[in-house]
Protein backbone atom coordinates (compact mmCIF):
# COMPACT_ATOMS: atom_id res chain seq x y z
CA UNK A 1 0.00 0.00 0.00
CA UNK A 2 3.01 2.29 -0.06
CA UNK A 3 1.89 5.10 -2.22
CA UNK A 4 4.92 7.22 -2.76
CA UNK A 5 3.30 9.62 -5.16
CA UNK A 6 3.41 12.94 -3.48
CA UNK A 7 0.53 15.25 -4.02
CA UNK A 8 1.77 18.53 -5.29
CA UNK A 9 -0.03 21.62 -6.33
CA UNK A 10 0.68 22.81 -9.79
CA UNK A 11 -0.04 26.36 -10.56
CA UNK A 12 -0.24 27.56 -14.07
CA UNK A 13 -2.25 29.99 -16.09
CA UNK A 14 -2.65 27.65 -19.02
CA UNK A 15 -5.92 25.78 -18.53
CA UNK A 16 -5.02 23.12 -21.08
CA UNK A 17 -1.91 22.27 -19.11
CA UNK A 18 -3.42 22.14 -15.62
CA UNK A 19 -7.17 21.95 -15.74
CA UNK A 20 -8.93 22.97 -12.56
CA UNK A 21 -10.51 20.07 -10.75
CA UNK A 22 -12.85 20.28 -7.84
CA UNK A 23 -13.26 17.26 -5.60
CA UNK A 24 -15.85 17.18 -2.88
CA UNK A 25 -16.70 14.51 -0.37
CA UNK A 26 -20.33 13.96 0.54
CA UNK A 27 -21.12 13.41 4.17
CA UNK A 28 -22.48 9.91 3.51
CA UNK A 29 -19.62 8.56 1.48
CA UNK A 30 -16.54 7.41 3.23
CA UNK A 31 -13.11 8.57 2.43
CA UNK A 32 -10.51 6.01 1.50
CA UNK A 33 -8.14 5.96 4.39
CA UNK A 34 -4.70 4.56 3.96
CA UNK A 35 -4.03 2.38 6.92
CA UNK A 36 -0.68 1.45 8.28
CA UNK A 37 0.14 -2.19 7.71
CA UNK A 38 0.71 -4.22 10.82
CA UNK A 39 4.29 -4.43 11.78
CA UNK A 40 5.61 -7.88 11.01
CA UNK A 41 8.36 -9.86 12.66
CA UNK A 42 10.22 -13.02 11.71
CA UNK A 43 8.41 -16.17 12.84
CA UNK A 44 11.75 -17.66 13.79
CA UNK A 45 12.69 -16.79 16.47
CA UNK A 46 9.86 -14.53 17.68
CA UNK A 47 6.93 -16.96 17.47
CA UNK A 48 8.79 -20.26 17.69
CA UNK A 49 10.49 -19.34 20.94
CA UNK A 50 7.14 -18.35 22.45
CA UNK A 51 5.56 -21.62 21.37
CA UNK A 52 8.44 -23.65 22.78
CA UNK A 53 8.32 -21.80 26.11
CA UNK A 54 4.55 -22.08 26.28
CA UNK A 55 4.69 -25.83 25.77
CA UNK A 56 7.37 -26.24 28.42
CA UNK A 57 5.33 -24.21 30.85
CA UNK A 58 2.17 -26.15 30.06
CA UNK A 59 3.96 -29.46 30.59
CA UNK A 60 5.40 -28.28 33.91
CA UNK A 61 2.00 -27.13 35.13
CA UNK A 62 0.29 -30.35 34.05
CA UNK A 63 2.97 -32.56 35.63
CA UNK A 64 2.81 -30.67 38.94
CA UNK A 65 -0.99 -30.87 38.90
CA UNK A 66 -0.79 -34.61 38.19
CA UNK A 67 1.83 -35.21 40.87
CA UNK A 68 -0.31 -33.72 43.61
CA UNK A 69 -3.88 -34.55 42.62
CA UNK A 70 -4.86 -38.09 41.75
CA UNK A 71 -7.38 -38.94 39.07
CA UNK A 72 -10.50 -40.47 40.61
CA UNK A 73 -10.88 -44.24 40.55
CA UNK A 74 -13.75 -45.99 42.25
CA UNK A 75 -14.61 -49.67 42.64
CA UNK A 76 -15.01 -51.93 39.61
CA UNK A 77 -18.09 -51.27 37.49
CA UNK A 78 -21.15 -52.99 38.87
CA UNK A 79 -24.32 -52.86 36.75
CA UNK A 80 -26.34 -54.13 39.72
CA UNK A 81 -25.55 -51.20 41.97
CA UNK A 82 -26.08 -47.66 40.74
CA UNK A 83 -24.60 -44.88 42.84
CA UNK A 84 -26.98 -42.14 43.92
CA UNK A 85 -26.69 -39.74 42.19
CA UNK A 86 -25.08 -40.97 38.96
CA UNK A 87 -23.37 -37.97 37.44
CA UNK A 88 -22.10 -37.52 33.90
CA UNK A 89 -18.64 -35.99 33.29
CA UNK A 90 -18.63 -32.33 34.39
CA UNK A 91 -18.87 -30.94 30.85
CA UNK A 92 -22.15 -32.80 30.35
CA UNK A 93 -23.56 -31.92 33.76
CA UNK A 94 -25.21 -28.85 32.26
CA UNK A 95 -27.22 -31.16 30.02
CA UNK A 96 -27.97 -33.50 32.88
CA UNK A 97 -29.19 -30.54 34.89
CA UNK A 98 -31.47 -29.58 32.01
CA UNK A 99 -32.79 -33.15 32.07
CA UNK A 100 -34.09 -32.33 35.52
CA UNK A 101 -36.36 -29.64 34.06
CA UNK A 102 -37.22 -30.75 30.53
CA UNK A 103 -38.31 -34.04 28.96
CA UNK A 104 -35.35 -36.09 27.67
CA UNK A 105 -36.06 -35.29 24.03
CA UNK A 106 -35.66 -31.57 24.74
CA UNK A 107 -32.72 -31.68 27.13
CA UNK A 108 -30.85 -34.59 25.57
CA UNK A 109 -31.41 -34.04 21.86
CA UNK A 110 -33.10 -30.79 20.91
CA UNK A 111 -31.13 -28.31 23.02
CA UNK A 112 -27.64 -29.74 22.32
CA UNK A 113 -28.47 -29.90 18.61
CA UNK A 114 -29.69 -26.31 18.68
CA UNK A 115 -26.53 -25.17 20.47
CA UNK A 116 -24.28 -26.83 17.90
CA UNK A 117 -26.31 -25.45 14.99
CA UNK A 118 -26.29 -21.99 16.56
CA UNK A 119 -22.51 -22.14 16.95
CA UNK A 120 -22.04 -23.24 13.35
CA UNK A 121 -24.16 -20.47 11.84
CA UNK A 122 -22.57 -17.66 13.87
CA UNK A 123 -20.23 -16.41 11.13
CA UNK A 124 -22.98 -16.50 8.51
CA UNK A 125 -25.66 -14.84 10.56
CA UNK A 126 -24.90 -11.17 10.45
CA UNK A 127 -22.65 -9.09 8.28
CA UNK A 128 -22.71 -6.02 10.43
CA UNK A 129 -20.89 -7.45 13.43
CA UNK A 130 -19.14 -4.30 14.56
CA UNK A 131 -21.35 -1.41 13.73
CA UNK A 132 -24.49 -1.86 15.76
CA UNK A 133 -24.09 -1.30 19.46
CA UNK A 134 -27.23 -1.90 21.47
CA UNK A 135 -28.56 1.54 22.26
CA UNK A 136 -28.33 3.63 19.15
CA UNK A 137 -31.09 5.10 17.07
CA UNK A 138 -34.66 4.65 18.21
CA UNK A 139 -34.01 3.59 21.77
CA UNK A 140 -37.68 3.36 22.84
CA UNK A 141 -38.55 1.02 19.95
CA UNK A 142 -35.47 -1.09 20.51
CA UNK A 143 -36.23 -1.35 24.21
CA UNK A 144 -39.77 -2.63 23.60
CA UNK A 145 -38.65 -5.09 20.95
CA UNK A 146 -35.92 -6.42 23.18
CA UNK A 147 -38.21 -6.76 26.17
CA UNK A 148 -40.88 -8.61 24.18
CA UNK A 149 -38.28 -10.96 22.71
CA UNK A 150 -36.80 -11.69 26.13
CA UNK A 151 -40.23 -12.40 27.61
CA UNK A 152 -41.27 -14.69 24.74
CA UNK A 153 -37.94 -16.49 24.83
CA UNK A 154 -38.25 -17.19 28.53
CA UNK A 155 -41.88 -18.35 28.62
CA UNK A 156 -40.94 -22.04 28.06
CA UNK A 157 -38.35 -21.85 30.83
CA UNK A 158 -40.93 -20.43 33.24
CA UNK A 159 -43.50 -23.06 32.23
CA UNK A 160 -41.01 -25.85 32.88
CA UNK A 161 -39.83 -24.13 36.07
CA UNK A 162 -36.25 -24.07 34.81
CA UNK A 163 -35.18 -21.42 37.29
CA UNK A 164 -31.46 -21.25 36.39
CA UNK A 165 -32.33 -20.41 32.79
CA UNK A 166 -34.72 -17.56 33.37
CA UNK A 167 -32.72 -16.18 36.27
CA UNK A 168 -29.71 -15.97 33.94
CA UNK A 169 -31.93 -14.24 31.38
CA UNK A 170 -33.01 -11.69 33.99
CA UNK A 171 -29.40 -11.04 34.97
CA UNK A 172 -28.27 -10.52 31.38
CA UNK A 173 -31.36 -8.43 30.59
CA UNK A 174 -30.67 -6.17 33.57
CA UNK A 175 -27.13 -5.63 32.42
CA UNK A 176 -28.39 -4.85 28.93
CA UNK A 177 -30.74 -2.11 30.08
CA UNK A 178 -28.36 -0.80 32.72
CA UNK A 179 -26.97 1.92 30.43
CA UNK A 180 -30.53 3.20 29.94
CA UNK A 181 -31.09 3.60 33.67
CA UNK A 182 -27.70 4.98 34.60
CA UNK A 183 -26.47 7.16 31.84
CA UNK A 184 -23.10 7.31 33.46
CA UNK A 185 -20.08 8.32 31.51
CA UNK A 186 -17.77 6.14 33.55
CA UNK A 187 -15.77 3.31 32.03
CA UNK A 188 -17.98 0.34 32.87
CA UNK A 189 -21.26 1.85 31.65
CA UNK A 190 -19.71 3.03 28.44
CA UNK A 191 -18.19 -0.34 27.90
CA UNK A 192 -21.38 -2.36 28.27
CA UNK A 193 -23.43 0.14 26.29
CA UNK A 194 -21.10 -0.50 23.38
CA UNK A 195 -21.65 -4.27 23.32
CA UNK A 196 -23.67 -5.60 20.42
CA UNK A 197 -26.61 -7.98 20.60
CA UNK A 198 -24.39 -10.90 19.57
CA UNK A 199 -22.14 -10.30 22.57
CA UNK A 200 -25.12 -10.35 24.89
CA UNK A 201 -26.47 -13.60 23.47
CA UNK A 202 -23.06 -15.25 23.83
CA UNK A 203 -22.75 -13.88 27.37
CA UNK A 204 -26.11 -15.40 28.19
CA UNK A 205 -25.00 -18.76 26.78
CA UNK A 206 -21.76 -18.56 28.74
CA UNK A 207 -23.55 -17.64 31.97
CA UNK A 208 -26.15 -20.40 31.55
CA UNK A 209 -23.48 -23.01 30.79
CA UNK A 210 -21.38 -22.00 33.78
CA UNK A 211 -24.30 -21.82 36.19
CA UNK A 212 -25.78 -25.17 35.09
CA UNK A 213 -22.42 -26.93 35.34
CA UNK A 214 -21.69 -25.43 38.76
CA UNK A 215 -25.14 -26.48 40.00
CA UNK A 216 -24.63 -29.96 38.58
CA UNK A 217 -21.20 -30.38 40.14
CA UNK A 218 -21.72 -28.83 43.57
CA UNK A 219 -25.38 -28.45 44.37
CA UNK A 220 -26.94 -31.76 43.41
CA UNK A 221 -27.09 -34.74 45.74
CA UNK A 222 -29.06 -37.99 45.98
CA UNK A 223 -32.23 -38.10 43.85
CA UNK A 224 -30.86 -34.97 42.18
CA UNK A 225 -32.05 -32.96 45.17
CA UNK A 226 -30.66 -29.52 45.87
CA UNK A 227 -27.87 -29.64 48.47
CA UNK A 228 -25.44 -27.18 49.96
CA UNK A 229 -21.89 -28.44 49.33
CA UNK A 230 -20.57 -26.94 52.59
CA UNK A 231 -23.19 -28.84 54.60
CA UNK A 232 -23.74 -32.09 52.71
CA UNK A 233 -20.45 -32.32 50.85
CA UNK A 234 -19.88 -32.83 47.14
CA UNK A 235 -21.41 -35.80 45.41
CA UNK B 1 30.93 -21.65 21.04
CA UNK B 2 33.86 -22.24 18.69
CA UNK B 3 33.27 -25.98 18.65
CA UNK B 4 29.54 -25.47 18.34
CA UNK B 5 30.15 -23.34 15.28
CA UNK B 6 32.51 -25.92 13.86
CA UNK B 7 30.04 -28.73 14.33
CA UNK B 8 27.10 -26.77 12.98
CA UNK B 9 29.06 -25.78 9.90
CA UNK B 10 30.38 -29.29 9.40
CA UNK B 11 29.25 -31.65 6.68
CA UNK B 12 27.03 -33.84 8.84
CA UNK B 13 25.18 -30.99 10.50
CA UNK B 14 24.66 -29.30 7.17
CA UNK B 15 23.22 -32.49 5.74
CA UNK B 16 20.65 -32.52 8.52
CA UNK B 17 19.99 -28.81 9.02
CA UNK B 18 20.36 -27.56 5.48
CA UNK B 19 19.66 -24.04 6.52
CA UNK B 20 22.74 -23.47 8.62
CA UNK B 21 22.74 -21.14 11.60
CA UNK B 22 19.90 -18.64 11.47
CA UNK B 23 22.10 -15.60 11.50
CA UNK B 24 20.37 -13.55 8.84
CA UNK B 25 16.74 -12.89 8.05
CA UNK B 26 17.12 -14.98 4.91
CA UNK B 27 18.29 -17.97 6.91
CA UNK B 28 15.63 -17.33 9.57
CA UNK B 29 13.02 -17.59 6.86
CA UNK B 30 14.61 -20.82 5.61
CA UNK B 31 14.28 -22.30 9.11
CA UNK B 32 10.54 -22.09 8.65
CA UNK B 33 10.37 -22.93 4.97
CA UNK B 34 12.65 -25.96 5.06
CA UNK B 35 11.12 -27.65 8.06
CA UNK B 36 8.18 -30.00 7.64
CA UNK B 37 6.81 -29.21 11.10
CA UNK B 38 7.43 -25.48 11.13
CA UNK B 39 6.34 -24.66 7.61
CA UNK B 40 2.71 -24.52 8.71
CA UNK B 41 3.82 -21.11 9.98
CA UNK B 42 4.30 -18.16 7.68
CA UNK B 43 7.82 -16.75 7.53
CA UNK B 44 6.65 -13.53 9.11
CA UNK B 45 3.86 -12.92 11.58
CA UNK B 46 2.01 -9.81 12.61
CA UNK B 47 3.56 -8.38 15.73
CA UNK B 48 0.14 -7.58 17.19
CA UNK B 49 -0.84 -11.27 17.21
CA UNK B 50 2.15 -12.14 19.41
CA UNK B 51 0.82 -10.02 22.25
CA UNK B 52 -0.49 -12.23 25.05
CA UNK B 53 -3.89 -10.58 25.29
CA UNK B 54 -4.59 -10.84 21.58
CA UNK B 55 -5.00 -14.64 21.66
CA UNK B 56 -4.06 -15.67 25.23
CA UNK B 57 -2.30 -18.45 23.28
CA UNK B 58 -5.40 -20.58 23.82
CA UNK B 59 -5.18 -22.32 20.45
CA UNK B 60 -1.53 -23.15 21.04
CA UNK B 61 -2.40 -24.40 24.53
CA UNK B 62 -5.15 -26.64 23.14
CA UNK B 63 -2.69 -28.10 20.66
CA UNK B 64 -0.07 -28.51 23.40
CA UNK B 65 -2.56 -30.42 25.53
CA UNK B 66 -3.45 -32.55 22.53
CA UNK B 67 0.23 -33.47 22.11
CA UNK B 68 0.50 -34.37 25.80
CA UNK B 69 -2.64 -36.49 25.43
CA UNK B 70 -1.35 -38.33 22.38
CA UNK B 71 1.97 -39.15 24.02
CA UNK B 72 0.54 -40.22 27.38
CA UNK B 73 -2.30 -42.00 25.58
CA UNK B 74 0.05 -44.14 23.52
CA UNK B 75 2.01 -44.88 26.69
CA UNK B 76 -1.17 -45.98 28.45
CA UNK B 77 -2.09 -48.27 25.57
CA UNK B 78 0.93 -50.43 26.44
CA UNK B 79 -0.67 -51.25 29.77
CA UNK B 80 -4.33 -51.50 28.89
CA UNK B 81 -6.59 -54.36 27.82
CA UNK B 82 -10.04 -53.31 26.62
CA UNK B 83 -11.86 -56.26 28.14
CA UNK B 84 -14.10 -56.43 31.14
CA UNK B 85 -12.28 -57.70 34.17
CA UNK B 86 -8.83 -56.78 32.81
CA UNK B 87 -9.51 -53.09 32.13
CA UNK B 88 -10.10 -52.32 35.77
CA UNK B 89 -7.19 -54.50 36.89
CA UNK B 90 -4.95 -52.53 34.55
CA UNK B 91 -5.98 -49.34 36.36
CA UNK B 92 -4.85 -50.94 39.62
CA UNK B 93 -1.64 -52.07 37.95
CA UNK B 94 -1.01 -48.52 36.78
CA UNK B 95 -1.54 -47.36 40.32
CA UNK B 96 0.58 -49.93 42.13
CA UNK B 97 2.79 -51.90 39.72
CA UNK B 98 3.82 -49.75 36.77
CA UNK B 99 6.55 -47.25 37.55
CA UNK B 100 5.11 -43.77 37.29
CA UNK B 101 1.89 -45.34 36.09
CA UNK B 102 -0.17 -43.17 38.38
CA UNK B 103 1.48 -40.02 37.10
CA UNK B 104 0.87 -41.18 33.55
CA UNK B 105 -2.82 -41.74 34.14
CA UNK B 106 -3.21 -38.50 36.10
CA UNK B 107 -1.48 -36.57 33.35
CA UNK B 108 -3.74 -38.07 30.71
CA UNK B 109 -6.93 -37.49 32.65
CA UNK B 110 -6.22 -33.95 33.83
CA UNK B 111 -4.98 -32.92 30.40
CA UNK B 112 -8.20 -34.21 28.92
CA UNK B 113 -10.27 -32.13 31.33
CA UNK B 114 -8.04 -29.12 30.74
CA UNK B 115 -8.36 -29.53 26.98
CA UNK B 116 -12.17 -29.41 27.09
CA UNK B 117 -11.96 -26.18 29.07
CA UNK B 118 -9.19 -24.57 27.03
CA UNK B 119 -10.84 -25.39 23.69
CA UNK B 120 -14.06 -23.80 24.97
CA UNK B 121 -12.18 -20.70 26.11
CA UNK B 122 -10.45 -20.58 22.73
CA UNK B 123 -13.85 -20.55 21.07
CA UNK B 124 -15.00 -17.68 23.31
CA UNK B 125 -11.84 -15.71 22.55
CA UNK B 126 -12.39 -16.09 18.83
CA UNK B 127 -16.03 -15.08 19.21
CA UNK B 128 -15.48 -11.95 21.28
CA UNK B 129 -12.64 -10.85 19.02
CA UNK B 130 -14.82 -11.53 15.98
CA UNK B 131 -11.95 -13.53 14.55
CA UNK B 132 -14.40 -15.59 12.46
CA UNK B 133 -15.18 -12.83 10.04
CA UNK B 134 -14.70 -13.45 6.33
CA UNK B 135 -12.74 -15.13 4.94
CA UNK B 136 -12.53 -17.24 8.10
CA UNK B 137 -16.16 -18.30 8.45
CA UNK B 138 -15.53 -21.91 7.58
CA UNK B 139 -12.53 -22.19 9.86
CA UNK B 140 -14.89 -21.32 12.71
CA UNK B 141 -17.16 -24.16 11.59
CA UNK B 142 -14.19 -26.54 11.63
CA UNK B 143 -13.43 -25.20 15.08
CA UNK B 144 -16.94 -26.13 16.24
CA UNK B 145 -16.38 -29.66 14.93
CA UNK B 146 -13.05 -29.73 16.76
CA UNK B 147 -14.83 -28.77 19.97
CA UNK B 148 -17.40 -31.53 19.46
CA UNK B 149 -14.60 -34.03 18.71
CA UNK B 150 -12.83 -32.98 21.89
CA UNK B 151 -15.99 -33.65 23.90
CA UNK B 152 -16.49 -37.02 22.23
CA UNK B 153 -12.87 -38.01 22.82
CA UNK B 154 -13.14 -37.08 26.46
CA UNK B 155 -16.45 -38.89 26.78
CA UNK B 156 -15.33 -42.13 25.11
CA UNK B 157 -12.21 -42.11 27.27
CA UNK B 158 -14.38 -41.78 30.36
CA UNK B 159 -15.61 -45.38 30.11
CA UNK B 160 -12.22 -47.01 29.71
CA UNK B 161 -11.17 -47.31 33.41
CA UNK B 162 -14.30 -49.45 33.90
CA UNK B 163 -14.96 -48.27 37.43
CA UNK B 164 -18.30 -47.26 38.93
CA UNK B 165 -17.73 -43.60 38.00
CA UNK B 166 -17.04 -44.50 34.37
CA UNK B 167 -19.85 -46.99 34.04
CA UNK B 168 -22.64 -44.82 35.42
CA UNK B 169 -21.48 -41.59 33.82
CA UNK B 170 -21.61 -43.31 30.45
CA UNK B 171 -24.99 -44.83 31.32
CA UNK B 172 -26.41 -41.36 31.90
CA UNK B 173 -25.12 -40.18 28.53
CA UNK B 174 -26.20 -43.16 26.47
CA UNK B 175 -29.64 -43.12 28.08
CA UNK B 176 -30.02 -39.53 26.91
CA UNK B 177 -29.36 -40.78 23.39
CA UNK B 178 -32.41 -43.01 23.61
CA UNK B 179 -34.59 -39.93 23.62
CA UNK B 180 -33.73 -39.18 19.98
CA UNK B 181 -36.90 -39.79 17.97
CA UNK B 182 -37.02 -42.85 15.68
CA UNK B 183 -33.28 -43.60 15.53
CA UNK B 184 -32.46 -43.15 19.24
CA UNK B 185 -32.39 -46.82 20.16
CA UNK B 186 -30.47 -47.74 17.01
CA UNK B 187 -27.77 -45.15 17.67
CA UNK B 188 -27.39 -46.45 21.19
CA UNK B 189 -27.22 -50.04 19.95
CA UNK B 190 -24.61 -49.07 17.37
CA UNK B 191 -22.47 -47.27 19.92
CA UNK B 192 -22.69 -49.94 22.62
CA UNK B 193 -22.66 -53.01 20.41
CA UNK B 194 -25.66 -54.24 22.36
CA UNK B 195 -28.41 -53.03 24.63
CA UNK B 196 -26.34 -52.76 27.79
CA UNK B 197 -22.92 -51.35 28.58
CA UNK B 198 -20.75 -54.45 28.56
CA UNK B 199 -17.69 -55.96 26.90
CA UNK B 200 -18.74 -54.84 23.42
CA UNK B 201 -19.35 -51.29 24.54
CA UNK B 202 -15.92 -51.14 26.14
CA UNK B 203 -14.26 -52.40 22.97
CA UNK B 204 -16.18 -49.94 20.79
CA UNK B 205 -15.38 -47.01 23.04
CA UNK B 206 -11.74 -48.12 23.04
CA UNK B 207 -11.53 -48.20 19.25
CA UNK B 208 -13.35 -44.87 18.98
CA UNK B 209 -11.12 -43.33 21.61
CA UNK B 210 -7.78 -44.65 20.37
CA UNK B 211 -8.21 -44.88 16.61
CA UNK B 212 -11.19 -43.24 14.97
CA UNK B 213 -11.60 -40.00 16.91
CA UNK B 214 -7.85 -39.25 17.11
CA UNK B 215 -7.65 -39.67 13.34
CA UNK B 216 -10.63 -37.38 12.84
CA UNK B 217 -9.34 -34.72 15.21
CA UNK B 218 -5.83 -34.85 13.75
CA UNK B 219 -7.20 -34.27 10.28
CA UNK B 220 -9.43 -31.44 11.46
CA UNK B 221 -6.50 -29.83 13.31
CA UNK B 222 -4.45 -30.00 10.11
CA UNK B 223 -7.19 -28.31 8.10
CA UNK B 224 -7.78 -25.77 10.87
CA UNK B 225 -4.10 -24.72 10.91
CA UNK B 226 -3.80 -24.76 7.15
CA UNK B 227 -6.77 -22.48 6.77
CA UNK B 228 -5.42 -19.96 9.27
CA UNK B 229 -2.45 -19.62 6.94
CA UNK B 230 -4.56 -19.42 3.83
CA UNK B 231 -6.97 -16.93 5.32
CA UNK B 232 -4.26 -14.45 6.12
CA UNK B 233 -2.99 -15.29 9.58
CA UNK B 234 -4.41 -14.88 13.05
CA UNK B 235 -6.81 -12.12 13.93
CA UNK B 236 -5.86 -10.40 17.11
CA UNK B 237 -9.10 -8.54 17.51
CA UNK B 238 -7.26 -5.26 17.34
CA UNK B 239 -8.96 -2.83 15.02
CA UNK B 240 -5.89 -2.27 12.89
CA UNK B 241 -6.13 -5.51 10.98
CA UNK B 242 -4.12 -5.39 7.79
CA UNK B 243 -5.79 -3.75 4.86
CA UNK B 244 -8.51 -5.56 3.00
CA UNK B 245 -6.35 -6.14 -0.01
CA UNK B 246 -6.58 -9.87 -0.43
CA UNK B 247 -5.93 -12.23 -3.21
CA UNK B 248 -9.48 -13.24 -3.99
CA UNK B 249 -8.56 -16.75 -5.09
CA UNK B 250 -5.96 -17.71 -2.55
CA UNK B 251 -7.33 -15.57 0.24
CA UNK B 252 -3.80 -14.61 1.14
CA UNK B 253 -2.74 -11.19 2.16
CA UNK B 254 -0.94 -9.53 -0.65
CA UNK B 255 1.84 -7.06 -0.40
CA UNK B 256 3.73 -8.65 2.43
CA UNK B 257 7.06 -6.99 2.41
CA UNK B 258 9.60 -9.56 1.42
CA UNK B 259 12.18 -6.98 0.50
CA UNK B 260 14.13 -7.43 3.66
CA UNK B 261 14.37 -11.17 3.12
CA UNK B 262 15.33 -10.85 -0.52
CA UNK B 263 17.95 -8.23 0.23
CA UNK B 264 19.54 -10.60 2.69
CA UNK B 265 19.59 -13.37 0.14
CA UNK B 266 21.20 -11.16 -2.45
CA UNK B 267 23.76 -9.99 0.05
CA UNK B 268 24.78 -13.56 0.70
CA UNK B 269 25.23 -14.49 -2.92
Amino acid sequence: MDNNKKISIEVSDDLRDTPIRVAYVKSHSSIAVERQRDEEVMTFPHLIIREALLFQLLLIVMVIWSLFIDAPLEGIANPEFSPNPSKAPWYFLGLQELLHFFPPIVAGVLLPALVIIALIVIPYFSINWDRSSMWEGNIRKKFFRLSICVVLFNIPFVIYKAAPLYVCSIIIYSFMILPLVFRGKNGFMRRISRLGLADWIMSWFLLVTTVLILIGVFFRGPEWRWIWPWIDGIY
Amino acid sequence: MKYYDKIMKGRIARSIFRTGLPTSNYRKSLVILNNLFLHIHPVKVKKSTLKFTSTFYLGALSFGLFIILVVTGIYLMFYYHPSVPLAYRDMKDLEFAVSNGKLLRNLHRWSAHAMVLIVFLHMLRVFFHRAFRPPKEFNWVIGVFLFVSTLLLSYTGYLLPWDQLAYWAVSVGTNMMKATPIIGDDIRFLLLGGNVIGENALLRFYVLHCVILPLVITMLIGVHFWRIRKDGGLSSGSKQVADGKRDMILGKNLGVSTEEVLNDRDAEK
